[in-house]
């Protein structure tokens, strides 16, 4: 049986966009790529990436360990991998349900004039703050690990959203379709999910494509400041951590998960421009700013 | 312009008072008991209470909202868990420090960037081009405390030419300032690059080379001028996240600021000190942001009367 979703988009403009987009093609293959390495890394791994080996500390790679060791003899393509399962993990979730709240926050302040003041002015707020310190309040209140960094970064993503989708139903409501709706007596919940919000999701998966790498680095951020995922789970930016003070004696301790994370901030980078010059080139303007460094 | 200035001053209040009430009640939602954390694990059942009865706790949180507002008002942030001064005693100094940071790496990153942006926009499709747009792309990926590691690792640890930690000389700016201005260098690269190749094909710069002016007036006078406008936001806003790209260079750095405070005091749930860090940051972003707003309405009268 084949999927009949996405077959309402012809093949071939697809292809000659990435055709023309090498850049964004190549981003494409990054995120597959990653996201192939985050679901696979239990089969994928070769050892354990919890596995000490005091035998064989700080060893450059070779082939019985491909990309070498750190100072506790675990092996680095693993820590890699599992590295990469837990970006795809908490920017995943963070970023999804930044976007659930957000948008709906967005489109309840669009929609309703009364709600417009109260929710954008707390948007303002959050928005006063650069995220990662947005994220690191939310951390000293609720305390450092897993779940945390995810409703932090989650909180950090939300404003974006709230934003976007504010302007995208300002835009819409005033549209021919929605006051017909409005017209033949529509209820407000049918307007909301079967007008509005299918004409602002568009933009909002681009801006998604646009805040996933943000995510990915605030995380890895906070993990290298100690108040993120804790030892001894694999994530690049805690594996960065104390790694300079190996770094003498085996660079690639520092040198492959910085660029791991690089690698596929940059894959999400160019992959979100394509992304966003294809539906719509307009939008260069309205969507948010790359991630990355928030 | 005066009515300008006022509405944009004035629009700054609400954000600010909105800020100040959040950094109050999030705090709130810590579970544990604040006098405890002031005191230490140590204390018997009864200092604590004592505590708590001096230090307003057991009174309902509105009326600690109320007092808070009021000391706050008077300058007086509380006093710091981890070393019983004064919050704004302990801000002044690691603010400076920051500020002193900030300002090093907006200035490199607005003056290289703007120059690689109009390079790349001049000379389109030429190596400068490809140049500044790989500089661009890598600059927005490049996780900004690995660059930090990459370059101490490189010139602090192997070749010995620059100091890894502390702010005392020159030669202790250059590596934090590049790490930290390299995310906003390439973005106001992108942003120029573009903003100037939209303005280099209007009516105005054609008429300019037509009526013979040398090719760097046409470009450094006519065009760049229009073309500075949204990048003068963006070297704004950049500038205001600065503080938050400080958090973690710090880190890396040993750098003596706000954020390497910030981190501690999160590290310590020392609860008043993030709270005026907090409230020192989002005032600075606030002014920040006057200011570019200030600016732009200075530079492009369109926008004063709107």
């Amino acid at each position: 049986m084949r999927p009949s979703g996405p077959s309402v988009v012809p093949r071939g403009p697809i292809v000659a966009f990435f055709r023309l987009h090498r850049l964004a093609a190549i981003g494409g293959v990054i995120v597959v790529l990653f996201v192939a390495a985050g679901l696979l890394a239990p089969w994928l791994a070769p050892y354990d990436p919890n596995a000490i080996n005091v035998q064989a500390t700080l060893q450059p790679p070779s082939r019985v360990n491909l990309l070498g060791t750190d100072n506790q003899g675990r092996d680095l393509l693993s820590r890699v991998l599992y590295g990469a399962r837990m970006s795809l993990l908490i920017s995943l979730t963070s970023v999804g349900c930044g976007a659930v709240v957000g948008v709906a926050l967005g489109i309840l302040a669009g929609y309703y004039r009364a709600l417009d003041g109260p929710i954008m002015r707390l948007n303002d707020v959050l928005l006063a703050f650069p995220g990662i310190i947005v994220a690191l309040t939310i951390v000293s209140i609720l305390g450092k690990g897993l779940e945390n960094v995810i409703v932090a970064i989650a909180i950090v993503q939300v404003p974006q959203y709230v934003r976007l989708a504010h302007g995208l139903v300002l835009s819409v409501k005033d549209r021919v379709f929605v006051e017909a709706a409005v017209a033949i007596g529509a209820p407000d919940r049918s307007i909301i999910f079967r007008h509005i919000l299918p004409n602002t999701l568009g933009p909002i998966i681009v801006q998604t494509s646009l805040l996933i790498p943000g995510a990915i680095m605030t995380a890895a951020t906070l993990s290298f400041l100690g108040l993120g995922v804790q030892p001894p789970t694999s994530e690049w930016g805690a594996m960065l951590q104390h790694s300079l003070q190996w770094a003498r004696l085996a660079p690639h301790v520092m040198v492959i998960p910085g660029l791991a994370l690089m690698l596929v901030v940059f894959g999400f980078n160019v992959f979100g421009d394509g992304l966003r010059d294809a539906m719509d080139p307009r939008l260069r303007r309205m969507s948010g700013t790359p991630g990355g460094m928030a | 312009m005066a009515a300008y200035v006022a509405r944009r001053v004035l629009a700054g209040v609400p954000v600010l008072f909105l800020v100040v009430t959040a950094v109050f009640f999030a705090f709130q939602l810590i579970p544990g008991d604040p006098a405890r954390a002031f005191l230490g694990p140590e204390a018997t059942p009864d200092v604590v209470e004592r505590v708590r009865r001096e230090l307003g706790l057991d009174r309902p949180v509105i009326v600690q909202y109320a007092s808070y507002l009021r000391r706050l008002v008077q300058g007086d942030l509380g006093r710091s868990i981890m070393t019983r001064r004064d919050v704004s005693l302990e801000l002044a100094a690691p603010f400076l420090s920051t500020v002193k940071l900030s300002v090093a790496s907006i200035v490199l990153a607005t003056v290289v960037g703007v120059l690689l942006g109009t390079v790349a926009a001049v000379r389109q499709g030429s190596a400068w081009d490809h140049l500044a747009s790989i500089v661009a792309l890598l600059g927005i990926s490049i996780p900004v405390f690995w660059l930090g590691l990459l370059m101490m690792y490189l010139f602090s640890v192997n070749l010995r030419i620059l100091p890894s930690a502390g702010d005392d000389t020159w030669r202790h700016y250059v590596m934090p300032t590049i790490s930290l201005a390299t995310f906003s260098l390439a973005f106001i690269a992108r942003m120029t690059r573009s903003s100037l190749l939209e303005v280099i094909r209007q009516d105005y710069v054609r008429t300019a080379r037509a009526k013979g002016a040398p090719e760097w007036r046409v470009v450094g006078y006519h065009a760049l001028r229009n073309a500075l406008l949204p990048v003068v936001i963006v070297v704004g806003l950049r500038f205001g996240y600065m503080l938050g790209g400080a958090v973690v260079i710090e880190q890396v750095f040993a750098w003596p600021g706000l954020g390497r405070l910030l981190v501690a005091a999160v590290g310590q749930r020392d609860i008043p000190l993030i709270q005026g860090i907090l409230l020192l940051f989002a005032t600075s972003f606030v002014l920040v942001n006057l200011i570019v707003d200030l600016l732009y309405g200075f530079l492009d009268p369109q926008i004063r009367y709107r």
